[in-house]
């Protein structure tokens, strides 16, 4: 056994010198007396992997060199054991506006579409929107009570709820204050600001429907009230049609548990319906023949009109795109061809088509749906488009499959004013300028 | 509870024949627990748990509080947010003031313009306030504070007290301004695709407002009015 080592360590110790002899000689030296003779073949890696960033400030990494990360050894397979992105990556993050709250407690964070690929939000980038700030809760010690107008009131331990059958569904939750600042004119000029409480991830939890079976509900049980362990203990009532319909109790998202900031160990995802529905960190389940009308259902989440009444339940999060390449942070690198992406959503099912304008709103192209289209999920679009280098007015616009197309500004202010702050799903414009870079504006 | 009983019974049924297809449906309105998983949550459980006040009184605790007594508590809880008077501090919000302004260019949506129902006040005092300090006050305390800020905006007398009787049958001023049922699809856009302008002019631009937080880099610690 020992012998056998030693032979490794030998063939190691070759191979390292012969890279040695490719070193320049001060490189050399410092290679040859990091422990190669003195710790054996564990070592090796180690110092060879510690040499890379210098042959890489030395030399370049691009053709017909050979990159210095190819000619070393990587870190190894748990240097991470709960992976993190790439260093370089490091602006990939969510971000805040500070003047848009009055503290980081109860605020909201943004997802940085700009960044994102495909369709899932991956769960560290996920949008988010706390009302008391973001409980640290022990799943051990947590419950969810299901009462009210039931046959049989019940107190749930996370592992009672894991038991029940459960169904994984790709969704998007978006808060209906998404955009909600640029009712009065162009504010932001930033996709991930105007449109970055929206993103899309796959829940796996237990049919509502499944639990509300199990407990018995009584005739009489036509609403549900969700209600939150956070500090704000965070209620809505949800008709029980909604309920009974493709609501679920998540426990995990694209594969992991929950993570905190969405709720975790539970939350209710309520398919299509403003975010503020899909209470988090969901500690009870009231049924009730009558809605609450709490809080977040009265003097938020309700949608001035400018004749100074307001729409309440407008639950639906009706359909919407917008380009997210090009965009404020990703202008068009020069003239020529390019790909205008984007995304689509409708809280009322499908995306059927999307069009895209290079001239604001005149003319229209349809775009390429990319699969997979889902329900109540986003939908990636594309266009080719040959840019000649001209200014232009870029536009998205989503049709679902209920036949709605989606509104202009003009249309949206028309019918409700600039007092609605909430479901602002109008078209939204990129302005290009002749040197690519692009701007939010308004027509 | 998944018992012997239960699948036994279930299983004499199929076997004999009886109403086969009337199965399923009487199964589910009888066995409710077919899992079994969980516990029975107790009176007393629920007791502790349920929270929610409505519209019509249900679910409000004996108790009571005055507008007096709630202008002592207000001070030490509320004022350094809401300000002394209910006006607000910062981005805090406004708990009284703006009558008349939902049709205003800068709407001031307060519990005396705004909120539709003054259960809604308790309930949410009750569960969420303090900010600093959820359920901590006593349901006497929340009973004068709802008094206090009713009285704040000029809902009821200074003489008020509320209780499980008194705070339901408070009317507030913007009750019948709501609409309860979704309007929308409000927008009726149609679906043009050559020549649907005749121009196309730009009204405003984000660009040179220095309102948005930086994109790259850190996070924007300092964009604050």
């Amino acid at each position: 056994m020992l012998g056998k080592l030693r032979r490794l360590n030998r063939a190691v110790s070759e191979i390292a010198l012969q890279e040695s002899e490719r070193l320049p000689s001060n490189e050399r030296r410092r290679f040859l007396r990091n422990g190669l003779f003195t710790a054996g073949g564990a070592m090796v890696g180690g110092a060879l992997g510690g040499l890379s960033p210098r042959l890489g400030a030395a030399e370049t990494q691009f053709p017909p060199e050979i990159p210095s990360w190819t000619r070393s050894l990587g870190a190894g397979v748990v240097s991470e054991p709960y992976g993190v992105p790439s260093p370089f990556e490091k602006d990939v993050i969510r971000r805040n506006v500070p003047w848009l709250t009055a503290d980081k407690i109860s605020s909201i964070s943004f997802s940085p579409l700009q960044h994102l690929k495909g369709i899932i939000t991956p769960n560290g980038l996920f949008f988010e929107r706390h009302h008391a700030g973001r409980p640290e809760i022990d799943p051990q010690q947590h419950r969810l009570m299901i009462h009210g107008l039931v046959e049989r009131p019940i107190i749930l331990s996370m592992e009672d709820l894991q038991r029940f059958p459960s169904v994984s569904q790709i969704n998007f939750i978006e808060c209906p204050a998404n955009g909600g600042m640029e009712w009065r004119g162009a504010q932001l000029n930033s996709l991930q600001f105007l449109h970055g409480m929206v993103s899309c991830a796959e829940w796996t939890g237990v049919r509502l429907s499944t639990l509300l079976q199990e407990v018995g509900m009584k005739p009489e049980g036509k609403w549900l009230l969700a209600e939150g362990a956070d500090g704000a203990a965070m209620t809505r009532s949800i008709p029980m049609e909604k309920a009974l319909d493709d609501v679920i109790v998540a426990f995990a998202q694209n594969g992991e548990a929950l993570r905190r900031e969405q709720g975790y160990p539970i939350r209710l995802v309520v398919p299509g319906w403003e975010g503020n529905t899909h209470v988090k960190w969901l500690r009870r389940l009231e049924v009730g023949d009558k809605p609450w009308m709490q809080r977040e259902e009265t003097s938020k989440y309700t949608d001035l009109m400018a004749n100074g009444t307001a729409h309440g339940f407008t639950w639906v999060m009706e359909a919407k795109s917008v380009i997210t390449s090009p965009c404020p942070e990703m202008p068009l690198r020069g003239k020529g061809v390019c790909q205008i992406e984007g995304l689509a959503w409708s809280g009322r099912g499908k995306v059927k088509a999307v069009d895209v304008s290079v001239d604001g709103g005149r003319n229209w192209q349809q775009a390429q749906l990319r699969e997979p289209v889902m329900s109540k999920s986003l939908t990636r679009f594309s266009l080719e488009w040959n840019w000649d280098g001209n200014p232009a007015l870029l536009q998205s616009r989503v049709i679902d499959e209920t036949g709605y197309v989606q509104p202009t500004l003009a249309q949206l202010k028309g019918e409700r004013g600039t007092n609605s702050i909430y479901h602002k799903n109008a078209i939204q414009t990129w302005q290009i300028s002749g040197d690519g870079s692009v701007n939010n504006v308004q027509l | 509870m998944f018992s012997f009983d239960q699948s036994s019974r279930f299983f004499t049924g199929f076997c004999s024949g009886v109403l086969l297809a009337a199965l399923p449906v009487l199964g589910f309105a009888q066995s409710a627990g077919h899992y079994g998983y969980g516990e029975p949550a107790t009176e007393a459980q629920i007791q502790a748990w349920d929270i929610d006040i409505r519209p019509d009184g249900k679910g409000l605790p004996e108790g009571s509080g005055s507008v007096e007594e709630g202008m002592g508590i207000y001070e030490t809880y509320c004022s350094s947010c809401h300000g002394a008077f209910g006006e607000g501090m910062g981005r805090y919000p406004k708990l009284s003031g703006g009558e008349g302004s939902l049709t205003e260019d800068r709407p001031e949506k307060t519990v005396g313009s705004y909120w539709p129902y003054a259960s809604t006040l308790w309930d949410y005092i009750h569960r969420a306030m303090p900010f600093f300090a959820p359920q901590s006050l006593t349901d006497d305390q929340v009973y004068a504070l709802t008094a206090y800020v009713l009285n704040l905006n000029y809902i009821v007398d200074g003489d008020f007290v509320a209780n499980k009787e008194t705070l339901p049958q408070v009317k507030m001023p913007n009750e019948d301004g709501f609409v309860w049922d979704d309007p929308r699809p409000e927008v009726t856009n149609i679906r043009c695709m050559e020549d649907c302008k005749e121009e196309v002019t730009v009204s405003d631009s984000a660009a040179d407002k220095n309102l948005t937080p930086s994109t790259t880099g850190p996070l924007d610690e300092g964009l604050t009015e």
